[in-house]
């Protein structure tokens, strides 16, 4: 009586145990481990008020970026330095400041390198206006080149009164 | 010679390229320059080290220049920079202010104990706020601060006898040349 309420008992915990150990699932437990830790790693609890105030931290921690891991923002970077950014973004927002004056208070510590959109300002205008003018280089090359061709094109038909010259070019 | 325009381009934009190159290797990318430099150093009253019931605050150091070295006992760079500090740094008679930072009181006299000490005096910034109004990303990082409180020069990393002879030594001069007249 005993064995018989056992054994399927026994085979399936064994089953699910090959299966765990196989080299795939294995991998896959793994992978969501450690996904998981990451996941509680990287988001200090944060005692927000309600979803909108949540959602204006994330935005606004998105906006800038971790002076440690500098190709990271805010909001995902693990560096210590980033969660007192991030204590101190969020005490300013419950303090009533505005997002332009949270960045404020950041650029005049860490300079506009802190921010990921940079401000268009004298310093800046070769990074913003560098690709607008190489836009307008190209259009410009390209115009004159499409033109000329155009006037070879039509020379070339009126000189030659053979039919056909036009695919020669190819 | 239309002909060779794209032969050109290339030069140029491998010339371009070998500038970068070159550019990249000869200037630390990810330092960022403060925003600080010219202006008043940041308000801090901060408790001292060995004597932690005491503060110092910037107000106590206005009259004369001093050196603000942010460090912490787990940073590898500042076991590297120590001895800079004790034979180079000592040297040139300016007032040397260890900013211990994002750190355990404890761990850093026991860092103390066993490198040496460098500083005239010693605070401590536990949870890194002060270290954020200054700027402070990383350690080591050095302020240079003249006698009226205003931020002369910042250095990130650690101090190395070329920068000391070609970045703050000048500063220091250009610093007394002011004060002299």
């Amino acid at each position: 009586m005993r064995s018989a309420l056992t054994r399927p008992a026994s085979i399936s915990s064994g089953l699910v145990r090959s299966v765990l150990r196989s080299a795939p699932m294995r991998c896959l437990v793994f992978a969501l481990l450690a996904l998981a830790a990451l996941a509680a790693h990287a988001i200090d609890p944060l005692p927000f008020k309600d979803r909108a105030e949540e959602v204006r931290f994330q935005q606004l921690t998105r906006q800038l970026r971790c002076l440690v891991c500098q190709n990271q923002d805010l909001a995902d970077s693990d560096a210590p330095l980033a969660g007192d950014l991030r204590r101190q973004v969020f005490e300013m927002m419950h303090a009533g400041k505005s997002d332009a004056e949270i960045k404020d208070y950041l650029v005049a510590r860490y300079n506009d390198f802190v921010l990921y959109d940079p401000p268009l300002k004298p310093g800046t205008w070769l990074l913003w206006f560098t690709p607008l003018a190489l836009v307008l280089i190209g259009a410009f090359v390209l115009a004159r080149i499409v033109r000329a061709r155009a006037r070879q094109a039509l020379a070339e038909s009126q000189k030659t009164t053979q039919p056909n010259s036009g695919d020669d070019d190819w | 010679m239309n002909r060779l325009i794209p032969l050109f381009a290339f030069f140029a934009l491998v010339a371009l390229l070998a500038f970068g190159i070159h550019w990249n290797t000869h200037h630390e990318m990810s330092e960022v320059p403060s925003p600080l430099i010219g202006k008043s150093a940041p308000a801090f009253a901060l408790p001292q080290l060995f004597e932690p019931e005491k503060t110092l605050s910037g107000k106590d150091l206005l009259g004369a220049p001093y050196l603000l070295n942010v460090f912490g006992s787990w940073c590898p760079t500042c076991q590297y920079e120590h001895p800079i500090l004790t034979q180079q740094i000592k040297r040139l008679g300016i007032k040397l202010v260890g900013l211990d930072w994002k750190d355990e009181p404890a761990d850093a006299k026991r860092w103390i104990g066993q490198f040496g000490n460098p500083y005239d005096v010693l605070i401590t910034d536990r949870d890194g706020r002060a270290g954020i109004d200054f700027g402070v990303y990383m350690a080591p990082e050095t302020f240079l601060v003249d006698a009226k409180g205003v931020v002369r020069y910042k250095r990130i990393g650690m101090f190395t006898q070329e920068n000391i002879r070609d970045e703050l030594m000048p500063k220091i001069a250009e610093m007394q040349r002011e004060a002299a007249p």
